[in-house]
């Protein structure tokens, strides 16, 4: 590590593993609530400066962690995530908790429900700590689209922890939570993931319920965890994953035991590796330490193969002109009518409807709205939202086409490593532009895992992502178990 | 695809969506959006004729297709307890500036 990375301000702490940690609790070697109390210690500590928490459930958190202690007391059997401390990204809702989705149209909100995500993880023992800052509406690079302010990246706090889900992945990263939900469109858990050295997960399309989710853009939206390692991350994929009657998009599929799953050797399996997402644009440090990762994988026994995924070019268009769509039409229920403030200054109730928006808003989110209204406006439905369907298609079918062939595809999750915070809001194109390896998964509706791979010479995190066809996170699993132990 | 966007566009959108933009943010939407839709006109160069747009995904995963729940009334969250987020009700309905003027 160059003498650079010593002078930046770091906050970087790694959680205990879940393993370790039950069997602390199920012992009685520590209580849950102690455990809860010196969370939401650290949390007093360093939130002033990295902004992670909106908001804190403390009542809520202690009594369930209260109700772990009897139970540990009285030898009942735990659940997987007894005591364990998790922070959930404020587009989840949770009953009574605030729920801003990172903007000023939410404010005051307290919704009447839990998420069914939300609901798993506190079924299963897990504590909840409080709601994590993020991008507005999930809408943003670099959780610099907060109303509430940027999340600073733990690893430097000079720099973006990435977005939009910035925030849990910088939880995970400070230790101001064992693990935590996101949520990912675009790339909004994995590219925060890269950028503060965690491991966050994509689920397939339909394996973990979005009932209460905020939503963002309803075929691309998915909730999925991050952790400080794989298993703890497939642990919490297997609590929240699951048909969901409340849920329309839900899959029937069975749930595998995914922890258990990610124990099997990589070895044997064989890994795709597309030269599209090698190309210009790529960081020459993150190449390096992505071309050292698949080293790894071919010593842990995966055969390598080159993949052709000719589309990927046309992936960012896609993306922005399918999600900005669904925003718009999503957005169009925050009018100052049945949540949120509304506007003092309004005689009519269109006035009324437009300065709610005008005022509860910010700049990324007006712009999304408008491209999204756009696109779907008359005369220009065909030439852009229908031709981005048609696009979408061709990029999903070439990505089965490759699973044909491949068990997993591997690639860098993000183009470059974390950048300065206002390095680049003043160009919203540029900023859709770092999520150009991420969409791509996100359009075809497969899974994905992004797991610590190295990092520059600046000490900054690079992140691999393992993608697997539809259902199959158990392989992406495996391959980032490998690619993990490699790094120790 | 390669139209541009003018100002009336902008005025013309921003009211489909329920918004009014400060000359400032109209000049810079205006930008922004035609930085966009230029960069999205590369999809032109692919042929799509014939591709039958991809509306959602869950049809691609075998496993992965949604069912449709049975026709069923089942309960639901209390009236009372969603009213009370509401800027302004009355209990029974969201209350709302004037629509009709007479």
């Amino acid at each position: 590590m160059s003498s650079e990375a010593k002078v930046a301000e770091s906050y970087v702490e790694k959680p205990k593993t879940l393993a370790e940690l039950g069997e602390d609790i199920a012992t009685g070697r520590t209580k849950a609530t102690d455990l809860a109390a010196s969370y939401f210690d650290r949390i007093d500590r360093v939130n002033p400066r990295l902004n992670v928490y909106l908001s804190l459930t403390k009542e809520r958190a202690l009594a369930q962690a209260a109700s772990v202690d009897a139970a540990a007391a009285k030898g009942d059997p735990l659940g997987p995530l007894a005591g364990i401390p998790v922070g959930i990204k404020d587009v989840l809702v949770m009953q009574g908790a605030p729920a801003t989705a990172g903007s000023k149209v939410l404010q005051g909100y307290r919704p009447p429900y839990d998420a069914t995500s939300v609901s798993r993880l506190e079924a299963a023992g897990a504590v909840l700590l409080g709601k994590i800052n993020c991008d507005e509406f999930a809408m943003g690079s670099s959780n610099e689209n907060s109303a509430y302010g940027p999340v600073r990246n733990p690893v430097d706090t000079e720099r973006v922890p990435g977005g939009s889900s910035g925030g849990s992945a910088a939880a995970v990263a400070a230790n101001m939570a064992v693990a935590t939900l996101g949520s990912d469109t675009g790339g909004s858990i994995r590219q925060p993931a890269s950028f503060c050295g965690v491991v966050g997960v994509l689920p397939t399309y339909g394996r973990v319920s979005r009932y209460g989710l905020i939503a963002y853009a309803s075929s691309l939206d998915r909730v999925g965890p991050f952790a400080a390692n794989v298993r703890d991350a497939a642990t919490l994929l297997g609590v929240i994953a699951g048909f969901d009657p409340k849920d329309a998009t839900s899959s029937p599929a069975p749930v595998p035991d995914f922890a258990a799953e990610s124990d099997k050797p990589a070895e044997g399996l064989r890994i795709g590796v597309p030269a599209e997402y090698f190309g210009e644009g790529l960081d020459p440090e993150v190449r390096a330490a992505i071309e050292k990762g698949i080293d790894q994988l071919k010593a842990a026994g995966c055969s390598v193969k080159p993949v052709s995924l000719p589309h990927t070019r046309y992936a960012i268009p896609t993306y922005y002109l399918v999600a900005t769509a669904e925003a718009s039409a999503n957005l169009a229920r925050f009018d100052g009518v049945r949540y949120g403030p509304r506007s003092q200054d309004s005689g009519t109730l269109s006035d009324m409807y437009r300065h709610s928006r005008d005022e509860g808003f910010g700049a990324e989110v007006k712009r999304r709205i408008m491209l999204g209204t756009y696109a779907l406006s008359a005369g220009y439905y065909d030439a852009y939202y229908l031709k981005a369907q048609q696009v979408r298609r061709l990029l999903a079918e070439e990505f089965l086409r490759a699973f044909a062939e491949v068990d997993a595809i591997v690639t860098p999750t993000s183009p470059v490593p974390a950048f300065k915070l206002g390095e680049k809001t003043g160009d919203p194109l540029a900023m859709y532009l770092a999520d150009i390896y991420t969409v791509t998964a996100s359009l075809a509706g497969i899974c994905g895992v992004t797991v610590p791979c190295g990092e520059t010479r600046a000490g900054l995190p690079v992140g691999m992502q393992v993608l697997a066809t539809h259902l199959n996170e158990a392989t992406a699993f495996r391959v980032a178990r490998a690619v993990e132990a490699a790094q120790n | 695809m390669t139209t541009k966007v003018t100002v009336e566009d902008v005025a013309r959108v921003a009211e489909l969506a329920h918004m009014e933009l400060t000359p400032a943010e109209t000049a810079g939407m205006l930008h922004d959006l035609n930085a966009i839709l230029d960069y999205a006109a590369q999809l032109n160069e692919l042929d799509t004729t014939g591709v039958v747009p991809l509306a959602q995904v869950s049809e691609l995963g075998d496993a992965s297709a949604s069912v449709p729940r049975p026709d069923v009334v089942l309960p639901s969250l209390d009236r009372d307890v969603v009213m009370a987020q509401a800027p302004e009700t009355d209990q029974a309905f969201f209350k709302v500036p004037k629509v009709i003027e007479r």
